[in-house]
């Protein structure tokens, strides 16, 4: 038999109006469902209204937490009404887990809105949290550079140990594949732009094309590219596990600024490895140039080169050198701010470590963007 | 640094006072008009009940948290007032070079050894050598019964132990206040006894101010001068005062019950809070 509830009015048995009977009855398992507490709803809102509410158990079968979740809500029901409620003759452990489970009140204030939200909050909402996230931005960019002064005034606080194992994390064991992304990039660059010059039988030309490109654009974005998804990333998840495990609360406390001690040294590892990287990626980048032209457009090693050397300009040089330090300091910044930024959950955590990526990227092509600008206009 | 204070000042001023605090996230006030003080060489209790912000007021208390209102006293000296013109960063960071700070998760610094984490704070402010700071982190490690762990970093040891650790970084500059958040929790009792004994040797001892958050009865009785109770439901202190006193003597049901462990027959219970 599945559970059932009967409410039956019964008159005259208490003072202050009438009495509403609740029969129990059947199996109340959480398998065989339970009946809506609406039913009791509707009984109670009925006129004139019940004075006192007593259960009738005598009919009751096996019973779970089902039973005591629907008297709980019930009994709730009838609190909210001002109409006693007597638990009548349901079995003793049914009476003491509502008991236990209705024993400490809702507190005030704690109980969030549930569902969809309307649309303007939506836009609302998301507005005024682009604007503090442009606003820690800022803030974040200028304690940076506060700390950068104070390292040039020698007072920053930071570990060398720190410095020297993120030169080695962001340096030489980026190198492979800094190098091999560059080679390809290099002998893309080479085989697009073969099939291109040789309509014209300019085939030599594609040395000036991978030269230029490489050491003024392609150099430097491939290798912030490579550090920003390896090196950006790794930044963001320690420091965000840093603040989630309450560390840079500890640093704070002792006085030293976290800024100092944490980005500070990251920052600075970064652009110091960059423009080294940059070096071996505009070489690598070189000679997949060089694989292409001497292995499909049948020039020699000695023209290539010597083609190579021509097109050299140390303007090109200079100026992707230093968007590499640029990048280097772009992507250190973006790694660091989502992590000191991160909340304190393994999810946000996460967050920050892909957010760290995709700041620094869109840092990187916006700053590009507009040096190319810049330099076009100062005629570089 | 300031000059040391006339010793009738020393024994009559509180050493941290906090005024009329309010305690807010955004629009949600977790404590309001919170008001205690802590006088020299004394062991503090901020107990509660589960999230009325004890840790948060500690928070408060050592600058990670900016009060919506109020302000914390240090010997008098205004925490949260600052200087005039800035934010007060480094008018605070001077203050905060007075205590030291064990967290709930012990915050022990990940990529550093224990030896490196107690030796941090001695070579950024002391002017130790190395064999200097080595043998003061040795003592720190040996008084929190982590004799040979120097080499050992924090992700290798047990919670309980990083929770010693982090009470042997707290005591690296034998600081004048010492925070202790939680620090029993997750401690077996044979240890957790033992680290009461050894907040009261650094008392007795070394003169410390101790403020600790907690709500282990066993330690608060054993240990504890004073105490305030902050309340989740009414969101502000209802009870200061010696525990042992409270005990049988708070004005409200409420802490009496907390300290008796709710074992105190139905009578109480009946009491309205």
């Amino acid at each position: 038999m599945t559970a059932s509830v009967r409410l039956e009015r019964i008159d005259g048995q208490s003072s202050d109006g009438q009495t509403l009977e609740f029969r129990c009855s059947g199996d109340w398992t959480v398998r065989h469902g339970m009946p809506a507490v609406a039913e009791v709803a509707a009984g109670l809102a009925g006129d004139p209204a019940p004075g006192r509410v007593i259960v009738q158990a005598r009919e009751l079968g096996r019973w779970d937490s089902s039973l005591v979740a629907y008297v709980a809500a019930v009994e709730e029901l009838c609190r909210s009404r001002s109409i006693a409620f007597d638990k009548g003759d349901l079995p003793p452990g049914v009476r003491r887990l509502v008991d236990l489970a209705l024993a400490v009140p809702e507190r005030a204030g704690t109980r969030r809105a549930g569902g969809a939200k309307p649309v303007l909050v939506l836009v609302g909402e998301g507005t005024l949290r682009s604007w503090s996230g442009f606003q820690d931005t800022l803030s974040f960019l200028g304690e940076a550079t506060l700390s950068f002064l104070r390292l040039v005034a020698g007072r920053a606080r930071f570990r060398r140990s720190d410095l020297m194992l993120t030169v080695q994390e962001c340096g030489a064991q980026a190198l492979g594949i800094a190098f091999i992304i560059s080679l390809l990039v290099g002998l893309i660059l080479a085989f697009v732009g073969a099939v291109q010059l040789r309509t014209f039988g300019a085939e030599i030309y594609v040395a000036n094309l991978v030269t230029v490109a490489m050491t003024r654009e392609m150099a430097a974005i491939m290798t912030a590219i490579v550090l920003a998804g390896r090196t950006g990333a790794a930044f963001a998840a320690q420091l965000g596990t840093m603040q989630a495990n309450e560390e840079i609360d500890a640093l704070t406390t002792l006085g030293v600024s976290p800024i100092d001690f944490l980005v500070l040294p990251r920052m600075l590892a970064l652009m110091l490895m960059m423009p080294l990287l940059y070096l071996y990626s505009a070489f690598a980048g070189m000679l997949g140039g060089l694989l292409v032209g001497t292995g499909m457009l049948d020039l020699t090693g000695t023209t290539y080169l010597t083609q190579t050397q021509a097109s050299f300009s140390f303007t090109d040089f200079f100026v992707g050198w230093g968007k590499s330090v640029l990048f280097g300091a772009l992507v250190a910044i973006a790694g660091c701010m989502r992590g000191i930024q991160s909340g304190r959950s393994a999810a946000a955590v996460g967050n920050a470590a892909t957010s760290a990526v995709v700041t620094a990227l869109v840092y990187i092509i916006i700053s590009d963007a507009i040096l190319a600008v810049l330099l076009n206009i100062v005629g570089l | 640094m300031e000059p040391a204070p006339p010793t009738s000042y020393l024994a009559n001023e509180p050493r941290i006072a906090v005024r009329t605090l309010d305690m807010a996230f955004g629009g949600f006030v977790v404590q309001r008009d919170v008001s205690f003080t802590v006088r020299r060489g004394e062991i503090f209790v901020i107990m509660g009940d589960s999230g009325c912000g004890k840790s948060t007021m500690l928070k408060h208390m050592i600058g990670l948290i900016r009060p919506a209102r109020g302000d914390v006293l240090y010997d008098g000296e205004s925490f949260w007032g600052g200087s005039a013109g800035s934010d007060g960063t480094d008018h605070r960071m001077a203050i905060s070079r007075r205590f030291g700070v064990l967290f709930q998760s012990g915050a022990l610094w990940s990529s550093m050894t224990l030896a490196e984490n107690v030796a941090l704070p001695m070579t950024l402010y002391t002017d130790l050598d190395a064999r200097e700071v080595a043998e003061m982190v040795a003592l720190k490690l040996a008084l929190v019964g982590l004799r040979g762990f120097e080499e050992y970093y924090p992700s290798e040891i047990s919670g309980g132990m990083r929770k010693r650790a982090g009470l042997a970084r707290a005591m690296a500059l034998d600081p004048d206040i010492l925070f202790l958040d939680e620090p029993s929790a997750g401690l077996d009792p044979l240890s957790s006894r033992r680290l009461d004994d050894l907040i009261l040797e650094l008392r007795d001892n070394l003169g410390s101010t101790v403020v600790i958050v907690t709500h282990e009865l066993a330690s608060i009785f054993a240990i504890a001068d004073d105490a305030v109770f902050l309340d989740a439901e009414s969101r502000t202190a209802i009870a200061h005062g010696n525990p042992r006193d409270l005990i049988d003597h708070a004005e409200s049901p409420k802490v009496r019950e907390f300290l008796h462990r709710g074992e105190m027959g139905g009578e109480m219970a009946a009491t309205p809070a």
